[in-house]
């Protein structure tokens, strides 16, 4: 990772009619780097990438990709970029090795070239002997390779990935991830990366921006965003109580050393306190509750913390359904979460 | 420079093309009912309209003698009746029964057994034996214009020929020396003679039509379909961050779908010669032409409905819309002369209209460029006029 930018990001802003998708938003990301986009369903993150892939146009701001502007030069941008978006952009009944050469045709590449770079890229995947298959008969995480090793046949400096690891089943994600540091390392490309996965943001991005209601609320390491809880007297409490009832949860919430709560299973509640009293308060609380405390942990903030902390929700929950149907009408891609 | 441009323009099309071509012809039923589909069209239209002379229909018909004589003589309706049997032994028109009273064929024609009804009214041997007309009855079912009219027909057919042969007769039996008789009972005649050598059936009007209509409409529907579809899955943003012109997939597009409708064109074309015995009288190479001119046509037209329309469905739907005015009212099944005034005015603003009855003229009368110039300019005038809306509207829809 070096020091220069690579994309330059200001006051970008998208609206589609009234709703404001992306609302102004300023940032850098350095040549090498892997960016992490974080935030729920419906923040803004798509709309942002598909800007910077020159997808889409802004309604205000610029950007810039190895200095050329996403819509002045579209052409010359997307000579630098590559594009993994979380619909597999391939056709069924084409073979893998057809699909290929299809969208690399697009690239005047010449033949030999092609031909190669295909090869390479297929046996880099291990899907050398599928080639001549179509991808039709694949599984979803060939697909998702295919996916992939589809947006590199142009070399991109960029690449984008718009929720890669959606609907994948962990050993896959797994080995995207692994494909992508590796992709990182070896070549040096720079990636941009969009996810609701906190795991995804937690194990691959040298940065996250937090966006939320399409604004960037948070941007750093992800270690040094963890310490804006552990650093400030913020504590994490993990509690298993046996008779939890949801009057508890609703009683805990209202104490003022608590900044949330939320249960993860039948029986755990995961508790964001504040102040050196906090656990005499909580303890108290749950007591008086008649609530039956069974286990008690103190916790390492995890990003969702982080997220939790700073937008007062979950990740998890999309931002608002409406705004993802609006979303949607206007073009932005499908989010995972629509009814 | 602008030459590169337009080279890259034409290569990146071509791979478009050459992508959906594959697509196409690896998906075997959708290839099946490419065939199917006009296949269905031609014989379908074949039987709603059969063709002239006909073999025997053979239309169920009560006949009701009701004629009490003269003199104790029926005669002349015993002859009468003998005369529609004899002549309807040859044709097989009309499938006769005897039927009792007048009110049974009602019945009868209302229970579905019989079509119509002939009857013969009780005063019919008096009036001929006292040199009066005859009058017959024929009944039908008028609510089944095409059965009714087909009945009267016959039977008219079958009484004048009778009432000739009478008449024959009767000017050999005052005029003995008369050699031609029917010159005297009738002195005129009427010959038939088509533009067009030999016999043609309905095939021959409406072949022409379905294969321009097919052609136009593939690309017409298919454009849409075909982009809002790669829209949806996600496809159309693999080709739209390559660095290629946006009129290079748009291009792309409509060579694909002009291809894959000019293979129906040729199905049709094949159909037709082959099975229905159509025959073209002029050049194919023109009828090929025309196709291809109507097919530019309705490009401008398919692209702005895809600049329109989000999602494949609202497509289809459109499309449907648009497609069954057009299919009925360009004189591709009926002919346009025939409609009311204000459907032949809407009749005048479709494009389809022209290119079926230029490729009509062709393929039918064997008419060549000169014949159909009014055509041709008035199709290219609508394709340049709608390519022009449609350009700049495609444009601002790709940049979304």
């Amino acid at each position: 990772m070096s020091n220069e930018s690579i994309i330059e990001v200001k006051n970008l802003t998208k609206m589609f009619n009234k709703f404001t998708a992306v609302d102004d938003i300023s940032f850098d990301v350095k040549k090498g780097e892997i960016f992490g986009l974080l935030g729920p369903n419906g923040a803004g993150k798509s709309t942002t990438l598909r800007m910077l892939s020159t997808l889409a146009r802004p309604t205000k701001g610029t950007a810039t990709i190895g200095g050329f502007d996403i819509a002045k030069d579209d052409n010359e941008v997307r000579k630098l970029i590559g594009i993994v978006s979380e619909k597999m952009i391939m056709y069924n009944r084409l073979t893998a090795k057809e699909n290929l050469w299809f969208f690399g045709s697009l690239f005047n590449l010449p033949k030999d070239v092609m031909s190669k770079r295909i090869d390479e890229l297929l046996e880099l995947v291990q899907l050398t002997k599928w080639k001549n298959a179509q991808v039709g008969t694949f599984s979803t995480g060939m697909r998702q390779r295919m996916n992939v090793i589809r947006a590199l046949l142009n070399r991109p400096q960029v690449l984008f990935l718009d929720e890669p690891t959606l609907g994948l089943d962990p050993q896959s994600s797994v080995e995207i991830r692994d494909f992508i540091k590796k992709l990182n390392r070896e070549n040096g490309t720079t990636v941009m990366i969009t996810t609701h996965m906190m795991v995804d943001a937690d194990l691959l991005c040298d940065r996250i921006a937090i966006v939320d209601h399409g604004k960037i609320v948070a941007l750093d390491t992800s270690a040094n965003l963890k310490k804006t809880i552990s650093g400030a007297d913020t504590t994490i409490i993990s509690l298993e109580i046996s008779n939890l009832s949801p009057e508890l949860i609703n009683a805990l919430r209202e104490l003022d050393c608590v900044d949330a709560v939320t249960q993860e299973n039948t029986l755990n509640l995961r508790i964001i306190v504040h102040g050196s009293e906090a656990f005499d308060s909580v303890i108290d609380k749950v007591r008086k509750m008649n609530g039956k405390i069974s286990s008690m942990q103190n916790l390492q903030p995890s990003l969702e913390d982080v997220f939790l902390h700073i937008t007062g929700h979950q990740v998890r929950d999309s931002a608002d359904q409406k705004i993802t149907q609006e979303h949607r009408r206007f073009g932005a891609p499908q989010q995972g979460r629509i009814r | 420079m602008i030459d590169m441009g337009a080279n890259t323009l034409f290569s990146h099309s071509m791979r478009i093309a050459w992508k959906d071509l594959t697509e196409l012809f690896r998906n075997r039923l959708g290839l099946v009912l490419l065939i199917v589909m006009p296949l269905f069209m031609m014989v379908m239209v074949g039987f709603i309209y059969p063709s002239n002379g006909g073999t025997g229909a053979n239309l169920p018909v009560g006949i009701v003698n009701e004629d009490s004589g003269f003199n104790n003589s029926t005669i002349p309706s015993q002859t009468f009746i003998m005369g529609l049997q004899q002549m309807n032994n040859q044709t097989h028109y009309l499938a006769f029964s005897n039927v009792t009273t007048m009110a049974d064929i009602r019945d009868m024609v209302q229970k579905g057994n019989l079509e119509g009804g002939i009857v013969i009214p009780s005063n019919f041997s008096q009036s001929i034996l006292s040199g009066q007309q005859g009058t017959v009855i024929i009944i039908t079912d008028n609510s089944n214009l095409q059965i009714s009219a087909q009945i009267n027909g016959y039977s008219q057919l079958y009484v004048e020929t009778l009432n000739i042969a009478l008449a024959q007769s009767n000017v050999q039996r005052i005029s003995p020396n008369q050699t031609n008789t029917l010159a005297v009972v009738n002195p005129y005649n009427l010959q038939l003679q088509g533009v067009v050598s030999g016999t043609t059936n309905y095939f021959d009007f409406v072949a022409p039509g379905i294969m321009a209509m097919t052609v136009m409409m593939s690309v017409m529907t298919g454009l849409p379909v075909a982009i809002s579809q790669e829209k949806e899955v996600g496809t159309m943003d693999g080709m739209m961050v390559a660095p290629i012109n946006r009129l290079s997939i748009i291009l792309g597009k409509t060579l694909g779908q002009t291809a894959r409708g000019l293979l129906q064109g040729v199905i049709i074309l094949v159909l037709a010669i082959g099975l229905f015995g159509v025959a073209i009288q002029g050049s194919i190479l023109l009828v090929f032409a025309l196709l291809l001119l109507g097919v530019f046509s309705f490009v401008g037209l398919g692209i702005v409905i895809t600049s329109f329309t989000k999602d494949q469905e609202t497509a289809q739907m459109l499309m449907m819309t648009l497609m069954f005015p057009m299919m009925f009212l360009s004189g591709v099944f009926f002919p346009i002369q025939t409609m009311p005034w204000y459907m032949q005015d809407i009749a005048k603003f479709m494009p389809l209209t022209y290119a079926a009855d230029a490729m009509r003229k062709v393929m039918v009368l064997g008419a060549g460029v000169s014949a159909i110039s009014t055509e041709i300019i008035i199709l290219i005038a609508f394709g340049a006029i709608m390519t022009a809306i449609a350009v700049p509207v495609f444009r601002r829809m790709m940049t979304r």
